[in-house]
């Protein structure tokens, strides 16, 4: 190692601890470290179903959960798992029903997104929460939030791990797992309900409107990068956990929005991961 | 007892009736192949023997028992075939999902599940092949992955819905021929759909033709005759035979050729020889 690299090295590893001093810096690592390890296998499933715009359409729905959870009182995490739960089950059951329906779909989560605005709109004292909503406060993630968080994203991935076998199958050969007695309607369903789950804790860190960028991006990019199923896996995860860690200590020492860091190492995974593809 | 045995069946698929009274056997270890014209119930056929599609009247079995969904005796290769675009996996962990895929919990393999893998991959000569990401592989490497697939854990019948579609002429005896093989070495029952019985012909026991809510069972040369496939097209059939191939009719129109076409449009590069 030449001295040059040992400066630099020594220099960032100063500044990490000089980060982790502070404890919603802490919290914020922790916190979106969760969420990143879960949004990059849920994402990974996601994209292997050809699904992301069901993760897209519950970010959207979300955000009426929240804005609605914070007009009663309650905090905008609960509205926000509450409401994409629901929905992700709707969604399950509608099924095929909802295939090329992409009009009326357009208008629900438009709808969503209104009735999110008009609920804002009646709770006035408090300006700064659309914001957060829509765009992500990593820094304002309290203790109690973090354990949520952790309690429903272990739950998830739980969930996950259990359905995984045949989700797989379903996912990848539809007709002859439906063959072989996998239980296909079942398993979408449960699967939606996880995702809605990972996208309810996305729009803690990144905000309803950015979910995409951490449910998404890693996973896209890990499925060009990796050919086999369990390193595309580990991989999605490993790459959405570092763009969010990077992303909050960009911000933490640029001063610019965490969620703005993290959607641009995103897009530039992304941007890396079809470059080699194509090479 | 009978591979598969279709008794009084009757299935209706939407308005249309796909079969009417039925009734069929197959022996153990024969060849058949299945034709009739688009939405004649080739693949309704195949679905109501796994289980899949509910019957308005009649039994069908399967070895011996009553047709169930998650039959493990049955393999299967669905014609819809349609991957993810862009899916970069390797043949090898795509054929491995369906091995006991729909058990719940993590996708593992201990090492007699890797084994039946390797033999049915071995089977249709696609070991190497396996190991490639599959949108680096052509449309024939893919349906033979797909048919060592169906070959997982020793099935005792084999049902193979369209497995020469979208493939040349040369792609399509290959297929043909490997099928042959597999049913003389595993000695499984084997129903493999087309729109045309020329690639088939040397290759199968028998027919079994469908239409107008019929099914006819017999050697070609007692199925594929006017009188017959008249009565199953529902209009004048002539059946013309030139240098050992066979071709059907009706009026100027090659029906089995023709109907190939419309269905499949601009999506598939056919090229009949």
């Amino acid at each position: 190692m030449s001295s040059a690299t040992r400066i630099a090295t020594s220099m960032a590893i100063t500044m990490i601890i000089l980060m982790l001093d502070y404890d919603f810096m802490r919290t914020a690592f922790a916190a979106s470290g969760i969420v990143a390890a879960l949004a990059g296998v849920v994402g990974f499933f996601l994209v292997l179903r050809g699904q992301t715009f069901a993760g897209h359409a519950l970010s959207h729905v979300g955000f009426t959960g929240a804005t609605g959870a914070v007009l009663i009182g309650l905090s905008p995490l609960a509205g926000l798992v509450g409401f994409t739960l629901l929905a992700g089950l709707a969604m399950g059951l509608l099924g095929e029903k909802l295939n090329q329906r992409d009009v009326a779909i357009g208008m629900m989560l438009s709808l969503a997104l209104g009735l999110g605005l008009l609920f804002l709109h009646f709770y006035t004292s408090y300006a700064s929460q659309a914001a957060a909503l829509l765009f992500g406060n990593v820094f304002g993630v309290d203790a109690s939030a973090l354990a949520w968080l952790a309690l429903l994203g272990f739950g998830a991935l739980g969930a996950l791990a259990f359905i995984s076998r045949p989700l797989i199958f379903v996912s990848l050969q539809p007709e002859l797992a439906e063959a072989k007695g996998a239980p296909t309607r079942l398993l979408g369903t449960l699967f939606l309900m996880i995702v809605a789950i990972a996208v309810a804790e996305c729009a803690q860190i990144v905000g309803v409107l950015l979910v995409f960028t951490l449910m998404v991006g890693p996973a896209a990019a890990a499925q060009r990068f990796s050919r086999r199923l369990y390193a595309g896996i580990a991989l999605a995860a490993a790459l959405a956990l570092a763009e969010a860690w990077g992303g909050i200590s960009l911000a933490y020492y640029s001063d610019w929005p965490a969620s703005f860091w993290i959607t641009a190492l995103s897009a530039a995974v992304y941007g890396a991961a079809l470059a080699s593809s194509k090479a | 007892m009978s591979a598969l045995e279709f008794h009084d069946v009757s299935i209706r698929f939407g308005a249309r009736q796909i079969l009417r009274n039925a009734s069929f056997a197959i022996a153990p270890g024969e060849f058949v192949g299945v034709l009739g014209a688009n939405g004649a119930g080739k693949t309704s056929l195949m679905r109501a023997s796994l289980g899949l599609t509910p019957l308005i009247g009649g039994a069908i079995s399967v070895l011996g028992a009553p047709a169930t969904r998650g039959n493990a005796a049955i393999g299967y290769m669905p014609q819809n075939r349609a991957m993810p675009a862009g899916l970069r996996l390797t043949g090898y962990d795509f054929v491995a999902s369906s091995l006991d895929g729909a058990r719940w919990g993590l996708p593992r393999l201990d090492a007699a599940q890797a084994g039946q893998i390797d033999r049915a991959l071995d089977l249709v000569g696609a070991r190497d092949l396996a190991r490639r990401p599959l949108n680096e592989i052509s449309g024939g490497e893919r349906q033979r992955l797909l048919l060592s697939q169906a070959l997982i854990g020793s099935p005792r019948l084999l049902l193979l819905d369209e497995p020469l579609i979208s493939l040349d002429p040369a792609h399509q005896q290959k297929i043909v021929e490997l099928v042959k093989n597999l049913s003389v070495e595993l000695g499984a029952a084997i129903l493999f759909s087309a729109h045309e019985i020329n690639p088939l012909l040397g290759a199968i026991d028998r027919v079994l033709y469908l239409g107008a809510g019929n099914a006819v069972l017999g050697a070609v040369d007692e199925v594929i005759v006017a009188p017959v496939l008249s009565k199953l097209y529902g209009a004048p059939i002539d059946v013309v035979r030139v240098a050992g191939r066979i071709f059907v009719m009706s009026g100027a129109v090659d029906v089995e050729r023709d109907a190939h076409r419309h269905e499949h449009g601009d999506h598939h590069d056919h090229s009949h020889a």
